[in-house]
């Protein structure tokens, strides 16, 4: 059960500086428990983030254990022309998510 | 004079009903009060606040067919948005079959069972939490309805005795915070008056979602008390006891607490 909540403006005025946050469930196993018996619970983290406009990689985040349950992240970007946004999240045990969000710049 | 007589009579009927520790109707505060801005502000974004993954399983669970019966939530209950409106502040509910309130949690295994034929979900399951989100997030902004049921009555007042026990090593019972001390803190954080406005909530400290039996528990572990089991009567009426306690208030499911 992966979801993702993105928030990008639905529009900007060119050149605007604008703000992206986008929040992934994710149920994080930092990897550093062990269980009552004394084997480790193997991590099971998101482990990179990308975040594409266009096609051409924008801001990309590297995730280490221990960091958050369901990370949250937010940056800035400069709204430069109308386009689609492209997210994913990857991470251990093959867990890839993906999701977009279209701008319409003015 | 036989007129003055009256009022004078059912005032003090009515200050004999409310204890001198009640919290006065217009006294009343929901956690998120006591929230720093930062807590509010993700509660109040629903792309930071974390309760909105669940509700978004939730509303995934709820299209998804399941158990013997093959059938959805959806199938019975349609849009959710319309079906599902009011319902939570009304929980925990009477139920007829039982002859004892229920909770929501309680009701969507009830309807698991009756009706899709499928497994109860484990109390605190992911799934559970889920659609309780989703459909509390229904009722958001609601005033809550609990406890009107006049059946409910001797199940309420089970519940306020509840509430007024003194229980545990540390010999409190919930009114002693919830009620004498909630303006003061307990070491940095604030007590709050238990109005249970936001259930099922992301707690922080969980950092994941939590029902208001699993917020029940952790209180009842503080005052080094036997929490009750997970659905057990006293554990519902204490439930139904705090939600009309907040009557009248609005909802603010899913909510996000410290």
């Amino acid at each position: 059960m992966a979801a993702a909540l993105v928030n990008v403006p639905a529009k900007a005025k060119r050149g605007a500086v604008i703000e992206i946050k986008t929040l992934m469930s994710h149920v994080m196993e930092p990897g550093y428990r062990h269980t009552a018996a004394g084997e480790v619970v193997p991590r099971d983290i998101v482990t990179s983030f990308t975040c594409k406009f266009n096609g051409a990689e924008i801001f990309r985040a590297d995730l280490f254990p221990a960091i958050a349950a369901n990370p949250f992240l937010s940056f800035f970007t400069t709204a430069s022309e109308s386009g689609r946004f492209e997210f994913e999240w990857i991470g251990d045990n093959g867990f890839v998510a993906n999701a977009s969000a279209a701008i319409t710049v003015e | 004079m036989r007129r003055g007589a009256l009022l004078a009579i059912s005032a003090l009927l009515a200050a004999l009903s409310v204890r001198a520790s009640e919290i006065p109707p217009d006294q009343r505060r929901s956690g998120y009060s006591f929230m720093s801005s930062d807590t509010k502000a993700m509660q109040d974004d629903d792309t930071a606040n974390p309760a909105m993954l669940s509700v978004l399983d939730g509303e995934a669970l709820w299209t998804t067919k399941a158990g013997v019966a093959d059938k959805a939530c959806s199938d019975c209950h349609g849009d959710a948005a319309g079906s599902m409106k009011g319902v939570a502040a009304r929980y925990p509910a009477f139920d007829a079959v039982s002859g004892a309130p229920v909770d929501l949690g309680q009701r969507i295994n009830l309807c698991r069972r009756d009706h899709q034929q499928a497994s109860p979900f484990p109390p605190e399951s992911r799934e559970l939490l889920a659609l309780s989100a989703f459909v509390a997030r229904q009722s958001r902004g609601m005033p809550i309805t609990a406890g009107d049921d006049p059946q409910l009555k001797p199940f309420v007042a089970r519940g306020r005795e509840l509430y007024t026990q003194r229980q545990g090593q540390l010999n409190l019972a919930c009114t002693n915070c919830h009620d004498d001390n909630w303006d003061k803190h307990l070491a940095g954080s604030a007590v709050t008056q238990g109005q249970p406005t936001g259930y099922p909530i992301y707690r922080l400290e969980w950092q994941g979602m939590g029902s208001l039996q699993r917020r029940l528990r952790g209180c009842m572990t503080g005052v080094r008390a036997q929490a009750f089991d997970f659905d057990a009567p006293d554990m519902i009426a204490l439930e139904l006891y705090l939600m009309s306690r907040a009557r009248g208030m609005p909802m603010d499911a899913p909510a996000v607490r410290p």
